[in-house]
C-alpha cells in the first residue's frame, strides 16, 4: 500500500464525538481533519480536499444540510451524515441534497468503519471502468451487459422496472438510496411522489431475489428513509 | 419603642403613593354665575401656581376670545395642538383627546366644560372627554357656568327666558374634587360688559341682550352661590358621617318620580332631583309600561328614552317596569324600594275620563298610605302638565277613515237586523244588538270609532225604535234614561274590550320577549364551547334586533380580537373598531345612538361577567331596527348580561381543563423524574463502574475479565440509548408532536426492517414468521410501526427465557377491515388483571427487574391508536402471551394502486 492515506474530515460540534471518530479512524490508517462548525468544515474541506466527510446534522452555526449542498457544489467526496434517531426527515433531506449515506448515533466502531469503506470503495469504483458482472453476496449475480440476473444458480426473470430498480440500488451498493432518488431514477422526475409503486416493486423484487422476503438479507429497508443493497 | 413609631415622612410618601395608585384624576371646577366673571383667568392663575410647584401642566383647550390679559396668562404654559375637524364646510377646532391621553400630564386645563363637541368627535360632549381624562388618572381644571347645570337648566330658562342647550350632568359637578366659585358683583360684571371685556359668540348676541339684565344676573349669582353652598353642605355632612360625628344621612331614603313620554316630564324630573338633593335622598325615575303603551308612537318612545336618560344623567336610577295597572305597580315598587316621596304630574285630561277610568293620581294617592305624594305642575307657563302615567293618553295611532265608516256601517247593520228581527216590541233585545255592534267596533277599530258607534247607536235607537218613529224627539221621558244607560254601558263595554285587547297584545309581546330570553339562556347554558356559544348568541341577536353582529374578546395578550364577525360589519374607516376599543377600556356603551362616538355605525356594549369585563358586543343595525327604543335596549341589556356570564362560564371551563392538564403534566413530569433518576442511573452506574475498573492500573485483570467488563459497559450503554429513545418518543407522543406520515405499503417490508434492526439482539432466537404474500397494502407510517414491532419484540426478549421461540403472524381481520399483527411468545404470560395495565405509562409488571422504564408498551399503544388501530394482549394456548395490534385498511386506495401499477408496467 504505497498509496497516500485517505483523508477524512469530521465536522461535529461535540469534541468527544470528534475524539471518538479520530481514535477509531486513525487506528485504521486514515488521516483525520477536524472541524467544530459548518463554516470551519467548509474551509477545512477546501484546504485539505478530504476523501470522505463525516458531517453532523446538528451544527451550531448552520444547517448540516446546507453544508452538504455547499460541499457538493465542488466536491465529489462521499458525505456520511451523522444524526440522531427521530431525525428521519432531515436525514432524507441531506441524502437527497447530496449526502451519500448516514449513520445513526450512537453507532459502533465497526459500523462506522464499514460505512467508510463502502463509501470510499464506491467513490473509487466510479472512477474505474464499469464492470460487467456484479455479485451480491454469495447468492446473486447480475450480468449488466446482458441484463441477466441469476439467483442461486438459476436465472430469474425481472420486469424492466424491477431490473431498473435493482440497477439503481447496485450503483450505490452498500449505501442507502432514498425513495425519492429511486423513484427519479426508475420512473423519471415526474413521479417522485408515487411512493407506493416503489414499495410494490420492491416487494416483488424481494420475492424474486430473497429466500425469506420478510427477513431480507440483501434488499434492506431503512424505515422512513429508503433502501440499502447489502452487497457483501 | 421609637423604632415602632411610623416615620411621618414615610407615611406621607405612602399616602402620596396610594393617591397615585388610586388612578382617577381629580377634577377642579371653576364655577361662575355668568360669562365674564373671570373663570378662565382664575383657572390659568391657579394653573401657574401648580407649575411653580413643578407639576407637569398642559393646556388642553382654553379660549382667550382675544382678551389680552387672559392671553398673557397663557404665555409659558404648555399647549396641546387642537384637532381640526371639517363639518359642512366649516373648519372647527376641538380638544385633541388622544394627544392629551398620550401626553398624560399630571394636570390638564380644559375650558368650558359644557361645550358640545363638533360632529365626528369621539364624544358628543366635552364633559365626557374630561371624564375619560379623569379615568386615565389625569387631574383636570375646567370652567362652568351655573346655567349649564342640568338640574338648574329649567330654572335658568324660567329666569332668563333663554333656553340653554348645553348641559352638564349634576353628577359631574357633585363628584368634582373641588369647586371654586369665581364670583363678581353684578355691577362690576355689567361694567366689564360695557367695556367689551366679555366675549359673546355671534349666535348668542341676540339672546345676550335679554340675558345680561341686572335682574337675571342677580338671580344667576344667587343660584351659583346657593349651588356651591349646597355642595359645601353635603361635603360637611359627608365629613361628619365619615368621622362619626353625627348620623345625618338616612340611608335608603328615596324619591321616586313618575316618568312619562309627555314633553313636560323632563321638568318634573328636574324638580324631583332638586327635591331629592335637598333631603339627601336618592332619585328613582320610574316608568310603568301598560299594555296600552305598546301603541306608543316613535316620537313618544324616543322622548321617553330621553327622559330616562335624563334621570340617569341627573344621578338617578331609571327603572322600567311592565304591569297592567300603572298606579298599583308604582305604589308596589315604591314600597319595595323604601321610597319616601313620590313625585307625579298634575293630570291634564278632562274630568269625564276620570269617571270611566279610575285616575292614576287618585289611585296612587289612595294607595300610597305612609308615602308622601307630591303633585307638581308640569310646565310653568303654557299650563299643560305632564302625564305621569301613560295609561290611556298615549294611544296616538289615528284610526283610518275606513274605521269611522265601518263603525257607522256596523250601526246601520245593527239597525237593519233589529228592524227585521225584533221590530218595535222587544226594545231590550234591540239595545242588546246595538251594544253588540259597539263591542265589535271597539274590538276591531279602537276607542274613537267605538265612541262614534255608541253615539250613533243611541241616535239610531231613538230615531227608528222610540215613538214617535223616524224622529229624534222623544214622547216618553223614561226613554231618555234608557239612552243614557245605553250610552254609558256602550262606552264602558268598548273601553273594557279595548283594554282586554291591549292586555292580550302586551301579553303576546311579553311572551315573545320571554320566549326569546328563555331560548337564548337555555341555548347559551348548554353551549359546550366558546365558538358555539358565540354562534348561538349571534343568531339570537340577529333575529331579535335585525342587526349584524360582531363579538370582540380579549386575546391572550390582552388585546381585543374579533372572535366573531358577520360579513359587512367592521369597515376600513376604523371608526367602529375605535368604538369597540373605547367600550373595552371604559366599560360603557358607545357608538351609534349613544353620546360617545355616535358617528360609528355600530352600537358597542360591554359584555360583563361576575368577575369583570369579558368582551365587547357590536351591533350594526340595519335600517330601522329599534335600538334607540328603551324597550329594546333593556332587552339588549339582558342579552348582554346572559352572554357575558355565559362567556365567563366557558372561560372557567377552559381554565379548569387547562388546570387539569397541568396536573396531568405535573404527574407525568414526576414519573419522568423518578424514571430518569432510577432507570437512567442504573445503566450509567454500570458503565461508569466497568470503565473505571478498566482504567484502574492497580487492579489486576486478565484478558477475560477485561473483555467482560467492556461487554457489560457496552450493553448498558445500549440499554441507556433505548431508554432515552423511549423517553423521547413518549414525550413526543404526549406533546402531540408526533406526526404520522401514512403511506400505503406492504407490512412485510416493515417486519423485515424491524427484524433487521433487532438482528444483534435476537441472536439465535427463533422467530417463526407468517406474513402472507397476498396481504393487502396497509396505510401506515413505516418508522413508527417499525418502532411498535421493535418494542414488542424487545418486550418479548426481556420477559421470556433465552432461546424460547417467538412467532410473528399477520392476517386480515375482515370484521375490522384491518390487518392484525400478533407477536407470540412462550414466556410466563401476562396475568389477567394486568392485561390493560401493561400498556400504561411507567407500569412495570416486575418492579426493578432489569427491564425498562415501563414505556415501551405505552409507546406502542400511542402509535397504534394514532393510526386508528387497537392493541391488546391475550394468553397463548399452551403457555405464553400474545400481543396483538391492528392497523386499519384502506381498500379503495389499494384497489386504485393495483389498477394503476398494472398500466404502468409495460412488458
Amino acid at each position: 500500500m504505497s498509496e497516500p492515506k485517505p483523508t477524512i474530515l469530521v465536522i461535529d460540534d461535540e469534541p468527544q464525538m470528534r475524539k471518538l471518530v479520530r481514535l477509531t479512524v486513525s487506528s485504521q490508517g486514515y488521516r483525520v481533519v477536524e472541524a467544530a462548525t459548518g463554516a470551519e468544515g467548509l474551509q477545512q474541506a477546501s484546504a485539505h480536499t478530504p476523501d470522505l466527510v463525516l458531517l453532523d446534522l446538528g451544527l451550531p452555526d448552520m444547517d448540516g444540510l446546507i453544508v452538504a449542498k455547499r460541499l457538493r457544489e465542488w466536491s465529489t467526496a462521499p458525505i456520511l451524515v451523522l444524526s440522531a434517531r427521530g431525525q428521519e426527515d432531515s436525514k432524507v433531506a441531506a441524502l437527497d441534497g447530496g449526502a451519500d449515506d448516514y449513520l445513526t448515533k450512537p453507532f459502533g466502531a465497526e459500523e462506522l468503519m464499514a460505512r467508510i469503506r463502502v463509501a470510499l470503495r464506491h467513490a473509487a469504483r466510479a472512477r474505474e471502468a464499469p464492470r460487467t458482472i456484479v455479485t451480491i453476496g454469495a447468492d446473486i449475480s447480475v450480468d449488466l451487459s446482458r441484463r441477466v440476473v441469476t439467483v442461486r444458480g438459476a436465472e430469474v426473470h425481472l420486469t424492466p422496472i424491477e431490473y431498473k430498480l435493482l440497477a439503481a440500488l447496485l450503483q450505490n451498493a452498500g449505501g442507502v438510496v432514498t425513495h425519492r432518488q429511486l423513484l427519479q431514477q426508475v420512473w423519471g422526475p415526474g413521479n417522485v411522489d408515487q411512493m407506493q409503486y416503489l414499495r410494490v416493486y420492491m416487494t416483488n423484487l424481494r420475492r424474486k431475489l430473497e429466500e425469506t422476503p420478510a427477513r431480507p438479507r440483501y434488499l434492506i429497508t431503512e424505515a422512513g428513509v429508503g433502501y440499502r443493497l447489502k452487497a457483501d | 419603642m421609637t423604632s415602632e413609631r411610623p416615620d411621618p415622612d414615610e407615611l406621607l410618601a405612602r399616602v402620596r403613593d396610594e393617591e397615585q395608585k388610586s388612578k382617577r384624576g381629580r377634577l377642579t371646577i371653576f364655577f361662575g354665575a355668568a360669562p365674564g366673571v373671570g373663570k378662565t383667568y382664575t383657572m390659568l392663575e391657579s394653573a401657574r401656581l401648580e407649575v411653580d410647584q413643578k407639576r407637569n401642566v398642559v393646556v388642553g383647550i382654553v379660549e382667550t376670545h382675544g382678551r389680552y390679559d387672559t392671553g398673557a396668562m397663557l404665555v409659558g404654559l404648555d399647549l396641546i395642538g387642537r384637532r381640526k375637524l371639517e363639518h359642512r364646510g366649516i373648519s372647527l377646532e376641538e380638544l385633541d383627546l388622544d394627544a392629551a391621553l398620550a401626553r398624560h400630564p399630571e394636570l390638564i386645563l380644559i375650558d368650558e366644560l359644557a361645550h358640545t363637541n363638533a360632529p365626528g368627535s369621539r364624544h358628543a360632549k366635552r364633559w365626557q372627554d374630561v371624564e375619560e381624562l379623569l379615568l386615565a388618572g389625569i387631574d383636570v381644571f375646567t370652567t362652568l357656568n351655573v346655567q349649564h347645570l342640568e338640574s338648574l337648566n329649567d330654572i335658568v330658562a324660567q329666569i332668563t327666558h333663554v333656553v340653554v342647550r348645553e348641559t352638564v350632568p349634576d353628577a359631574v359637578f357633585d363628584q368634582a374634587h373641588d369647586v371654586r366659585l369665581v364670583d363678581l358683583p353684578v355691577d362690576e360684571l355689567l361694567d366689564r360688559l360695557k367695556e367689551g371685556k366679555v366675549y359673546i359668540s355671534e349666535q348668542a348676541k341676540r339672546a345676550a341682550d335679554g340675558f345680561f339684565r341686572e335682574g337675571n344676573l342677580l338671580a344667576l349669582r344667587e343660584l351659583a352661590l346657593r349651588r356651591t353652598a349646597e355642595r359645601v353642605d353635603a361635603q360637611m355632612r359627608g365629613y361628619k358621617a365619615a368621622h362619626g360625628i353625627v348620623e345625618t344621612w338616612h340611608t335608603g331614603e328615596r324619591v321616586l318620580v313618575c316618568v312619562s313620554p309627555s314633553p313636560h316630564s323632563g321638568r318634573l324630573i328636574r324638580a324631583a332631583r332638586r327635591m331629592a338633593t335637598r333631603v339627601h335622598a336618592e332619585l328613582v325615575g320610574l316608568y310603568v309600561e301598560t299594555p296600552a303603551a305598546l301603541r306608543m308612537s316613535a316620537t313618544d318612545r324616543e322622548r321617553l328614552a330621553q327622559h330616562l336618560r335624563l334621570v340617569e344623567s341627573l344621578g338617578g336610577e331609571p327603572v322600567t317596569l311592565r304591569a297592567d295597572d300603572a298606579a298599583n305597580e308604582t305604589v308596589r315598587y315604591a314600597r319595595k324600594r323604601n321610597v319616601t316621596q313620590i313625585v307625579l304630574g298634575k293630570p291634564t285630561h278632562s274630568r269625564w275620563r276620570d269617571i270611566l277610568q279610575p285616575p292614576f293620581l287618585d289611585k296612587v294617592v289612595r294607595q300610597s298610605k305612609e308615602i308622601d305624594v307630591y303633585v307638581m305642575s308640569g310646565l310653568a307657563e303654557d299650563g299643560a302638565s305632564p302625564k305621569s302615567a301613560p295609561s290611556a293618553e298615549v294611544s296616538s295611532r289615528r284610526p283610518s277613515r275606513l274605521a269611522w265608516a265601518a263603525s257607522a256601517g256596523i250601526v246601520l247593520a245593527s239597525t237593519l237586523l233589529s228592524w227585521l228581527v225584533f221590530g218595535h216590541d222587544q226594545l231590550a233585545d234591540v239595545v242588546m244588538v246595538y251594544l253588540l255592534g259597539v263591542v265589535i267596533v271597539s274590538m276591531r277599530f279602537g276607542s274613537g270609532p267605538s265612541a262614534l258607534a255608541a253615539v250613533l247607536s243611541v241616535l239610531a235607537f231613538d230615531f227608528f225604535f222610540i215613538p214617535p218613529f223616524f224622529s229624534f224627539s222623544v214622547s216618553d221621558l223614561r226613554h231618555v234614561t234608557t239612552f243614557a244607560v245605553m250610552f254609558v254601558v256602550a262606552i264602558i263595554v268598548s273601553q273594557l274590550t279595548k283594554r282586554i285587547q291591549d292586555q292580550a297584545t302586551a301579553a303576546r309581546e311579553r311572551e315573545r320577549h320571554t320566549a326569546s330570553l328563555y331560548a337564548i339562556s337555555r341555548e347559551l347554558g348548554i353551549a359546550p364551547s366558546r365558538a358555539e356559544l358565540l354562534a348561538t348568541a349571534a343568531r339570537h341577536l340577529r333575529e331579535t334586533f335585525h342587526a349584524k353582529v360582531a363579538v370582540l374578546l380579549p386575546a391572550d395578550d390582552g388585546r381585543l380580537e374579533r372572535a366573531l364577525e358577520d360579513a359587512g360589519t367592521f369597515d376600513d374607516s376604523g371608526k367602529d373598531a375605535a368604538a369597540a376599543e373605547w367600550v373595552w377600556t371604559n366599560q360603557r356603551p358607545a357608538g351609534a345612538s349613544t353620546q360617545t362616538l355616535p358617528s360609528s355605525r355600530a352600537l358597542c356594549v360591554p359584555l360583563k361577567g361576575s368577575r369583570g369585563r369579558v368582551g365587547v358586543l357590536a351591533l350594526f343595525a340595519s335600517g330601522k331596527s329599534g335600538l334607540r327604543d328603551a324597550d329594546e335596549r333593556q332587552l339588549l341589556d339582558t342579552f348582554t348580561g346572559l352572554i357575558g356570564s355565559s362567556l365567563e362560564r366557558t372561560a372557567a371551563v377552559d381554565e379548569a381543563r387547562r388546570a387539569r392538564l397541568r396536573v396531568e403534566t405535573e404527574q407525568l413530569r414526576n414519573a419522568l423524574l423518578s424514571s430518569v433518576s432510577h432507570d437512567l442511573r442504573t445503566p450509567l452506574g454500570v458503565v461508569t463502574g466497568a470503565t473505571s475498573a478498566l482504567l484502574d492500573a492497580n487492579a489486576p485483570k486478565d484478558e477475560a475479565t477485561r473483555r467482560e467488563l467492556l461487554q457489560t459497559a457496552h450493553e448498558e450503554a445500549l440499554r441507556l440509548n433505548r431508554l432515552v429513545g423511549n423517553l423521547l418518543d413518549m414525550t413526543r407522543l404526549e406533546a402531540g408532536a408526533l406526526k404520522v406520515h401514512k403511506d400505503l405499503q406492504p407490512l412485510e417490508e416493515v417486519v423485515g426492517s424491524a427484524l433487521q434492526r433487532m438482528d444483534d439482539r435476537l441472536l439465535d432466537r427463533k422467530v417463526a414468521l407468517d406474513v402472507p404474500a397476498d396481504l393487502p397494502l396497509v396505510p401506515f407510517d413505516s418508522a413508527l410501526v417499525e418502532q411498535v414491532l421493535i418494542n414488542l419484540i424487545e418486550n418479548a426478549l426481556k420477559y421470556t427465557p433465552a432461546s424460547s421461540p417467538l412467532a410473528l403472524t399477520a392476517r386480515v381481520l375482515e370484521v375490522d377491515a384491518s390487518v392484525e399483527v400478533q407477536i407470540a411468545d412462550r414466556g410466563p404470560g401476562v396475568a389477567e388483571a394486568e392485561h390493560d395495565k401493561v400498556f400504561d405509562k411507567f407500569y412495570r409488571v416486575h418492579e426493578g427487574e432489569g427491564g425498562g422504564a415501563g414505556l415501551g408498551l405505552a409507546i406502542c399503544r400511542g402509535i397504534v391508536s394514532a393510526h386508528g388501530g387497537r392493541i391488546w394482549v391475550t394468553d397463548r394456548q399452551g403457555g405464553g402471551a400474545v400481543f396483538h395490534f391492528t392497523l386499519p385498511l384502506d381498500p379503495a386506495a389499494s384497489a386504485r394502486l393495483a389498477a394503476k401499477s398494472e398500466i404502468r408496467e409495460r412488458p
